[in-house]
């Protein structure tokens, strides 16, 4: 498996999203939205599209996130959907999902994996 | 009975629109026609005297053309009818139209009468019974100083009200001994006289008027039997009301010796083919004034017509009301003139207060009452006199002072059948069916039984019943904000204080479960920003914020955002005019005055923002919080410094507390306003505070707001000095922040407060939890902690790092374009991306533009 560097961990905020450019063959580029949940010394790492589908724009990376039910989730910040950071899937309408990808950190790198493959087949 | 009879309806009054309702829904299929003698559909005759008090007519209207259209009634307005053809089976309308029928039902009402006094038909001699009659009166006080009003019973008093509202001197002539001889007693009548008098309503009774000639000091005198006069510059008649029987005498239908449509249990009149309801309806020798009867007796003929049998079987002709601030209620036989009749009187003269029981002769029934200055008794009197329930031992109880010992009637006690409202017939009964079938909050039963949406006299009985009834159903009216934590926003708060806690994680630690959401994050950072004023976006509460709280700016649409310095009152320089023309010239960005006074500066990405404040800080600008659930704006008028009007300072004043209360996080953003005069140019009462400028001072409205469901503002308090009215906005709004649900706006929060409005000055003005002092406390120690958010985001670099679009690019978003419209920027459609060649894209040049 090939894992790509994004962004060091200090560019993460905790409990909180910021967006990661993945530059892609086209030349277009990706947008991610990356994720940092921290309660005490717990710490996990997600990464998802930022593409809302609902709204139509680039701006899941600054929703609120937390969890449903024990599943962690982000609320897109313009009409408040929640998506699961696990699989991607739109909690509010099934036939909608984001794309997840893999995330790791090696030392201070945060690394995704597979880029063109995302672990869900969610849109981009 | 087919369904295609032509319904002909005369009269389009509280009670004739009441009919085709129910018409309506009882026989959808017939035709019906309504024939409004006025100029508009009806309105609320009931509250009309509250058009003085700032209703518009559009406020009052009971229906709208539309609404008819919908419900497939046809109507004429100012279409009087002058004559019935009974044989012909046709009406005849002023202006020579003719229309047929199937069944005829004139709900003709009642016109004012005018007591045959020489003089009674000059130009500011006016009656009190329609929108055309308020705006005479309207007009005519404007010319006026003094008004008289002749007749002192209910409509008499209530009118005089509204001359004092206009602010007029106003005096009361009535004929008989005392004052609302119909309704109350002589006791009952002199204490509401010495009431009346002490709030400076001049009361003149066993007064007959001979003539109106041409006065001295004033427009007209009024010359009474013995030799005394009065002078008065408008005269308004309210010596009772006629039935409108006119076009039933015309027909030859049977008719009261005193007016009056004869009608039998059918509301049906001697003709079997036409009814009378209403005030035009003489119903067992018996005329009905109230809206309640007139209801029934719709409800009646409705049915009939469409094969039902209701029966009309007489009415309760109780009634409470507030004249002039004066509570004043009479049920049944208040003057007890049943034969055997006993009664029970209290009286408390330094307090204004007298009340009166009348019993039957075994003292187990309650056959009249009469209250006067503490109508608080009733709705339980009420509900022992029309279920003929058994009264306690000691009878007097209940309407002796004896603090807390009172046997009270809960709504438990009552029959099922006991009726709730009269004006829509709507018993204990269907309450309750109506909360089984899932309305379990007020305002969804009312607006499903339609209880308590008629004269209101009920409402304080039906919440009685609704709050009683859900908690027997253990309805526990469940506040938890959300899976996270089990407490309301109120207890949250409460927390946060008392054991200080500093963080959403803490909070979280002790009190809740999960990662918390969405719901209770925003709540929480509020909550800890209302008690410790913490920068909003350090480290902690960074996540914690609504995407417009974390990036100090409003997302839009397309994921850009919006810019709104602070312009507190609406002032601003030409300076700073220019500057925020630069600004928006250099980073292209859309402006707009907003409805806030402010202007607004939108599509600006979010890598821009930084670049963008920095420019307006150091030209003296300040966030405007647009973002947040705080402080929005004091919007001004001009007032005393330019207008020829303003009789204060209007804009330093909004400018004050504008500073004042900045930055202050709330469950829901406020808004306020502050105008010169009583014209009212900065719409403060569709303010969360409003401030009105008078002679004296300020006076303080509370709890407006515009929205979705627009309220108008109380009135708290009146004449206060700026200290005072500084002290009470302070304990206001740190109670509404201390007390309130999240997203709940002070409107809904005030309704939502036992006690309302008067509760609020208990606790505000009169300090009665002894809390002033706290909040005040925790007001000042806001404003101290006070910091424009954006100044001190610029000034880190760790703040800074948020605003980026990538962590590890330097590029804007590709997805963000523009196309030009009416010389500015706006955000490009879904097509017009796809047709992305074709655009001027923005971003191609990711320079700003010089400007
Ligand atoms: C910009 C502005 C419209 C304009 O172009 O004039 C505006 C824009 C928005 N209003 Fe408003 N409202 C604006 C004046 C008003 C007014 C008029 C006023 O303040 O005099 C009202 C009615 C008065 C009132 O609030 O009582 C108003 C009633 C609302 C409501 C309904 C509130 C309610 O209680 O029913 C919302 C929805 C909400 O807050 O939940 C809302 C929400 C919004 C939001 C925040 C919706 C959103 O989440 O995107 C809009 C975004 C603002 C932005 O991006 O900057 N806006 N909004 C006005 C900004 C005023 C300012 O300078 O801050
Ligand atoms: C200021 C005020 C306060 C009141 N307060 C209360 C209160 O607190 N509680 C309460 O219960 N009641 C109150 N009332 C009384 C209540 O308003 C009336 O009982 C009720 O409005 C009667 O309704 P109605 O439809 O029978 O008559 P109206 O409302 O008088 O309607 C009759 C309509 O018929 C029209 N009309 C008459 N003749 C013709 C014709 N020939 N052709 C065409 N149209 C015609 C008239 O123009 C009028 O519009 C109050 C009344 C007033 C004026
Ligand atoms: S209010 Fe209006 S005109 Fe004035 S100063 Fe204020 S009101 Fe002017
Ligand atoms: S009794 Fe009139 S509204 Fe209920």
């Amino acid at each position: 498996m090939q894992w790509i560097t994004l962004c060091k961990l200090d560019d993460l905020i905790d409990n909180s999203g910021v967006c990661a450019y993945l530059p892609d063959i086209e030349g277009q580029g990706r947008q991610l939205a990356l994720f940092s949940l921290r309660h005490g010394d717990k710490q996990q790492l997600f990464a998802v599209g930022n593409w809302d589908p609902i709204g139509k724009a680039n701006v899941i990376s600054r929703g609120i996130v937390g969890s449903i039910a024990g599943e962690p989730v982000v609320a897109s910040p313009l009409y408040k959907q929640h998506f699961s950071l696990l699989s991607g899937q739109c909690l509010e309408d099934n036939n909608i999902a984001l794309p997840v990808f893999a995330v790791r950190l090696s030392g201070q790198d945060v690394q995704i994996a597979n880029p063109s493959q995302p672990v869900t087949k969610g849109v981009c | 009975m087919s369904n295609t009879k032509k319904i002909l309806v005369v009269g389009n009054g509280m009670v004739g629109h009441h009919f085709v309702e129910q018409l309506v829904g009882a026989c959808p299929g017939a035709e019906i026609t309504v024939l409004s003698g006025e100029p508009r559909l009806a309105y609320d005759r009931v509250h009309l005297s509250e058009f003085f008090a700032g209703k518009s007519v559009e406020d009052l209207m009971l229906t709208s053309e539309s609404r008819y259209q919908q419900l497939g009634v046809h109507f004429f307005c100012n279409a009087w009818v002058e004559r019935i053809d009974r044989q012909a089976k046709q009406v005849w309308l002023k202006d020579g139209r003719h229309l047929v029928y199937d069944k005829l039902v004139l709900a003709t009402g009642s016109y004012p009468f005018v007591p045959p006094i020489p003089g009674n038909d000059q130009p500011h001699c006016l009656v009190y019974r329609t929108i055309e009659d308020l705006e005479a009166i309207q007009a005519s006080a404007a010319q006026s100083r003094v008004g008289v009003v002749i007749g002192g019973g209910l409509l008499g008093l209530e009118a005089a009200n509204a001359l004092k509202q206009a602010g007029l001197q106003a005096h009361v002539v009535e004929f008989a001994p005392q004052l609302m001889a119909v309704q109350l007693d002589e006791g009952g009548g002199k204490q509401l006289r010495s009431k009346i008098e002490a709030l400076g309503v001049k009361v003149h009774t066993d007064k007959a008027t001979q003539q109106i000639v041409a006065g001295k000091h004033c427009r007209y005198q009024l010359q009474f039997k013995d030799g005394e006069a009065l002078e008065a510059d408008l005269i308004l008649f309210s010596a009772g009301i006629r039935p409108q029987d006119s076009l039933a005498r015309q027909a030859e239908l049977q008719t009261g010796e005193r007016g009056g449509i004869i009608i039998d249990d059918q509301c049906r009149t001697s003709d079997p083919d036409i009814y009378a309801i209403g005030e035009c309806a003489l119903w067992q020798g018996r005329i009905f004034g109230l809206v309640a009867p007139g209801y029934q007796m719709a409800r009646v003929a409705a049915s009939h017509i469409s094969a039902g049998e209701l029966c009309f079987q007489g009415a309760d002709m109780s009634t409470k009301l507030k004249l002039l601030g004066v509570e004043v209620a009479s049920i049944g036989d208040a003057h007890g003139k049943t034969p055997g009749a006993l009664s029970y009187q209290y009286q408390n003269q330094p307090l204004g207060i007298y009340k009166k029981l009348v019993v039957d002769a075994s003292q187990q029934r309650l056959l009249g009452a009469v209250l006067v200055g503490d109508s608080s008794d009733y709705d339980t009197l009420l509900q022992y006199a029309l279920n003929g329930m058994d009264l306690p031992e000691f009878p007097e109880s209940l309407i002796l002072p004896s603090a807390g010992s009172k046997p009270a009637l809960g709504a438990d006690a009552l029959p099922i059948t006991a009726t709730i409202c009269s004006c829509h017939n709507v018993s204990k009964g269907d309450v309750l069916s109506a909360m089984d079938a899932g309305a379990c909050e007020l305002g969804a039963i009312k607006s499903c039984t339609k209880a308590s949406t008629g004269c209101g006299g009920c409402a304080g009985l039906l919440k009685t019943l609704v709050d009683g009834e859900l908690a027997k159903r253990g309805v526990e009216v469940k506040k938890d904000i959300c899976e996270h934590f089990a407490y309301s926003r109120q207890e949250l708060f409460h927390l946060v204080q008392v054991e200080n806690i500093r963080t959403f994680e803490a909070l979280l630690d002790k009190h809740g479960q999960g990662l918390g959401c969405d719901i209770c994050k925003p709540v929480a950072a509020s909550i800890l920003a209302s008690n410790w004023n913490e920068f909003v976006l350090a480290t902690p509460h960074v996540g914690l914020q609504d995407t417009n709280d974390t990036f100090l700016a409003n997302m839009q649409k397309d994921g850009t955002y919006s810019v709104v310095p602070r312009v507190p009152a609406g002032e601003i320089t030409p300076d700073k005019l220019i500057v925020i023309g630069q600004v928006a010239k250099k980073y292209r960005l859309y402006t707009k005055i907003t409805g806030g006074q402010r202007i607004d500066l939108f599509g600006a990405r979010v890598e821009q923002l930084p670049d963008i404040w920095r420019e307006l800080i150091a030209a003296g600008f300040e966030t405007g919080h647009a973002y947040g659930k705080s402080l929005r704006t004091v919007k001004s008028c001009v007032g005393s410094t330019w207008c020829r009007y303003g009789v204060q300072d209007s804009v330093g004043t909004a400018i004050d507390i504008e500073n004042r209360y900045k930055g202050l996080r709330s469950p829901h953003k406020i808004k306020m306003a502050v105008s010169g005069c009583t014209r009212e140019c900065a719409e403060a009462q569709s303010k969360d505070v409003g401030v009105i400028a008078t002679e004296k001072g300020w006076n303080l409205y509370v709890c407006g707001n515009g929205g979705m469901k627009p309220r108008h503002a109380d009135l708290f308090a009146q004449d206060l000095d700026t200290d005072t009215l500084i002290r009470y906005i302070d304990r206001f709004l740190m109670f509404y922040v201390r007390t309130a649900d999240r997203l709940q706006r002070t409107s809904v929060w005030l309704e939502s407060l036992e006690g309302g409005l008067d509760y609020l000055r208990e606790v505000i003005i009169d300090d009665s939890l002894g809390l002033a002092e706290a909040l005040e406390a925790q007001m000042q120690q806001i404003i101290g902690s006070y910091q424009c958010e954006w100044k001190t985001a610029i000034g880190s670099e760790q703040n800074l790092k948020r605003f980026r679009q990538f962590v590890n690019a330097d590029k804007p978003d590709s997805n963000i374009q523009f196309v030009e419209e009416r010389g500015q920027w706006r955000p490009a459609s879904e097509q017009e991306k796809l047709a992305f060649a074709a655009i001027d894209v923005r971003q191609i040049s990711s320079e700003p533009q010089n400007a």
